[in-house]
């Protein structure tokens, strides 16, 4: 039993409360950006495999057309974003800084950049499967960040009965406003999204979960909420990270996803607000994912706001019409908690950029890593429980074993809290990935 | 773009709030002022000069040992400025000075770098000093002097200027001298422990009786302590558990037999044991992080306090007791690690 929920505000223990920089987009309403001369569309823009190039060099494309099939059900199609020629598919370096596969496009700048419209789906008289199939085709993933394909997450196993769908509007990250937008301009393509969602599980009840900083959503969603209740929208507290899956769970249910399992595990499947809308909005016309909403916000930006950016435009253009006026930055793919770092101006936007955030040297000073004082500020915000602190201990010590099997490093989602709060700047989170990826090699290593 | 940029890189999260450790080191100094200037308002120059000489001879062990370990000084932290005055405070006002110089330089010494400095050091430096000096100076750390002695802004404390190595001069002339009614240099737990007085509570808390230098008021105490709080950085909870600790323990020999032991209401305003929960005890590093931990090792202490002074040899409970539960921390934690989301108990 949730105790929170017994005061009537919908939370879960713990957190953080960052001030949420929201104020400076969140009333933008969606803008669609010019198409940049180059479109650089990475064949991995999801959990999983790497699309498969069904295109040659010089190659005529139209704006929405298939240049990469799924390989195999973990894996889905890339479509291309612009109508133009197919100019190299090369290797191009990607945010982390190593190189991946990629389809670049010379953008045709005297189309009419027409979106081709497929033939017709009603998803009612479906099938589950061909349903599956439908999704699958759109080249979805979930387009919170985690890029998970989102046809792999509907195929819920058999013995797995979902009893609800919880859409995740909370977007509890500072600075994002992307699915605030979409929540209050792509209303029926929500509704659309959601039945689509609840055929493909087969789930009876869906609830809408957003932070009580987005009132007007509620007023703006309730009337074309169904009359039978199937579906409804609930209020959370604005709190990090409530977005999180295992958070928005809790606060709505009660239910504590168990270790190392799915939510479709407890009966509950996930989605994230824009997804479903992009899925309301394409599947019908047998449309494919090729531009999404991106907040692009920051410090030295004159034009800071909401933008429908075509898929692989890469961040010189987009920094660019928003006026970047700085000469220093670092440039973050997502929200300042869990986003990515970007190195390179000529990084494109992939389908789970839902945010590109500028931040100049101010904002990000570097400060001395002092010993950890145990003052326990970060097991008060450890929204799993955990104890960053004797994990952080461990990190220094190279201890990676102990902190899988003893103190459940593995449990972590890397929300970031305990770094946030660490009045002696130890990069925790940090350090548990580290941790997280040399456990991940050994253990490949004692397989093999 | 017409102009390239410098791009910085680093991974996330890339916001930060958080006092730094320096800033809540100073807000504890801030917080144990108010009673320094209590401490130099009933117990004169004596007082005020030994909570000088053990700051300033904490500040220089530490500097000195961290330039014999070449490492960057760590005093601007301000933790030794901390135990230099939480030191003072648990030593009698009219402690010889050259003491006090011993009792800081074991302190940060014994009890904090050798453990390697800030953040490592298992028990509380403040008290490690204090053990020390107990264990060295039995007679001159419990000699107790009163307050609001008439010449205590201008003359000090006859026993404060001994000499090194020299036998302890004698304070029983000179207070019965300054003394305004019939003090007996006796604590409130001293008359309790062997000539059975009970001191009145009310006084206790207001801090009118005789004591260490910086112990007496324990609402003064509590007052430091919310702002601490308010500024959140003191764990409420381990002075609440300590209270919760002792007032249980007190209670059930109160029970037993209420001529022989003493009120709950004594226990927990007597003898340090405010300071000692506020500002001994809650030493976040010497103390569990877990939730449970924190509340199962302020209870260990109180209870352990209310033991040793009542059927223990010496008056100095709450000292020991907060030892022994610095020294339990790790077991304490090892066995109250939280609940994670997800996995059964």
């Amino acid at each position: 039993m949730n105790l929170f929920n017994l005061f009537g505000k919908k939370t879960f223990p713990k957190g953080i409360h960052p001030e949420g920089f929201k104020e400076e987009t969140h009333d933008h309403q969606a803008r669609r950006l010019p198409f940049a001369h180059q479109i650089i569309l990475p064949l991995s823009q999801n959990i999983g495999k790497p699309a498969i190039p069904i295109v040659h060099i010089g190659q005529q494309v139209q704006r929405g057309e298939v240049i990469a099939k799924a390989d195999g059900f973990m894996s889905v199609p890339l479509h291309a974003s612009v109508s133009g020629s197919i100019k190299k598919i090369d290797l191009v370096p990607n945010a982390r800084g190593n190189k991946e596969q990629a389809i670049i496009i010379n953008t045709a700048l005297s189309s009419a950049q027409t979106h081709i419209i497929g033939s017709s789906n009603d998803f009612a008289s479906m099938s589950r499967k061909d349903l599956i199939q439908a999704v699958q085709n759109t080249g979805m993933v979930g387009l919170g960040g985690a890029s998970f394909p989102t046809h792999v997450k509907m195929n819920i196993p058999d013995d797995c009965d979902i009893h609800t769908i919880l859409i995740n509007g909370c977007e509890c990250e500072p600075f994002l406003t992307t699915d605030h937008r979409i929540m209050l301009e792509q209303i029926e393509f929500l509704i659309h999204g959601i039945y689509i969602a609840m055929k493909a599980v087969n789930a009876p009840k869906a609830i809408i979960g957003v932070e009580d900083n987005k009132l007007n959503v509620l007023e703006a969603i309730q009337p074309h909420l169904p009359a039978d209740g199937s579906i409804s929208i609930e209020a959370v507290v604005t709190k990090y990270p409530q977005g999180a899956e295992k958070m928005l769970v809790y606060s709505l249910l009660g239910m504590e996803i168990p270790s190392g399992k799915l939510p479709s595990s407890i009966g509950v499947a996930i989605f994230n607000v824009a997804t479903l809308a992009a899925i309301g909005e394409l599947l019908p016309h047998s449309q494919g994912l090729i531009e999404r909403i991106v907040t692009i916000t920051g410090d030295d930006l004159n034009k800071p706001g909401n933008y429908m950016v075509p898929l692989g435009t890469p961040l010189s253009h987009i920094l660019e019409y928003a006026e970047f006026t700085g000469n220093e930055a670092e440039l973050v793919l997502g929200g300042p908690m869990m986003g990515m770092p970007a190195g390179f101006l000529d990084t494109p936007v992939k389908k789970g950029t839902g945010a590109v955030l500028v931040l100049n040297k101010r904002a990000t000073k570097h400060d001395d890593i002092l010993p950890c004082i145990k003052c326990t500020q970060c097991l008060q915000v450890c929204p799993i429980n955990l104890n960053p602190s004797e994990l952080g201990m461990l990190a220094t010590k190279r201890r990676y074993d102990v902190m899988e099997e003893n103190y459940h490093l593995n449990d972590c989602f890397e929300c970031g809290c305990c770094s946030y709060v660490c009045p002696s700047n130890i990069p925790l989170v940090q350090y548990f990935r580290i941790a997280k990826t040399l456990n991940h090699e050994r253990h490949i290593m004692e397989t093999n | 773009m017409a102009i390239q940029p410098k791009i910085g890189i680093r991974t996330s999260p890339y916001i930060h709030k958080a006092p730094t450790v320096a800033e809540i080191m100073r807000n504890v100094v801030y917080a144990l002022l108010p009673l320094a200037a209590y401490a130099v308002y009933q117990f004169g120059i004596s007082a005020l000069v030994l909570m000088i000489i053990t700051v300033l001879s904490c500040i220089t062990t530490e500097h000195i040992f961290c330039k014999l370990a070449d490492k960057k000084t760590t005093i601007t932290d301000a933790s030794a400025i901390i135990t230099g005055l939480l030191l003072a405070m648990t030593l009698p006002p009219g402690f010889p000075l050259w003491m006090g110089a011993v009792a800081g330089f074991s302190a940060i010494a014994m009890g904090k770098t050798l453990f390697g400095g800030i953040g490592f050091n298992v028990f509380n430096p403040a008290l490690v000093g204090r053990a020390f000096v107990q264990a060295a100076f039995p007679v001159s750390i419990t000699t107790w002097t009163p307050t609001l002695a008439v010449d205590r802004f201008v003359q000090f404390i006859p026993s404060s200027l001994a000499l090194p190595f020299m036998k302890p001069v004698e304070t029983a002339e000179w207070t019965t001298q300054v003394a305004i009614d019939g003090f007996s240099g006796a604590t409130p737990l001293a008359l309790m422990k062997f000539q059975q007085i009970f001191t009145d509570s009310y006084d206790l808390f207001i801090g009118f009786s005789a004591g260490s230098t910086g112990e007496t008021s324990s609402l003064l105490i509590l007052i430091c302590g919310a702002y601490l709080v308010f500024k959140k950085m003191l764990d409420w909870r381990i002075p609440a558990a300590v209270i919760l600790g002792t007032v249980i323990a007190a209670e059930c020999f109160y029970l037993l037999d209420a001529t022989k032991y003493p009120s709950p209401a004594f226990m927990v305003f007597s003898g340090g044991l405010m300071f000692a929960a506020v500002f001994m005890a809650s030493d976040m590093v010497a103390s569990p992080v877990t939730p449970v931990g924190i509340f199962v090792f302020g209870v260990l202490v109180g209870f352990l306090t209310v033991i040793i002074r009542l059927f223990g040899g010496l008056t100095e409970a709450v000292m020991y007791a907060i030892l022994f539960g610095n020294a339990a921390t790790p077991l304490i934690e090892s066995y109250t690690q939280p609940h994670i989301y997800g996995r059964n108990k």
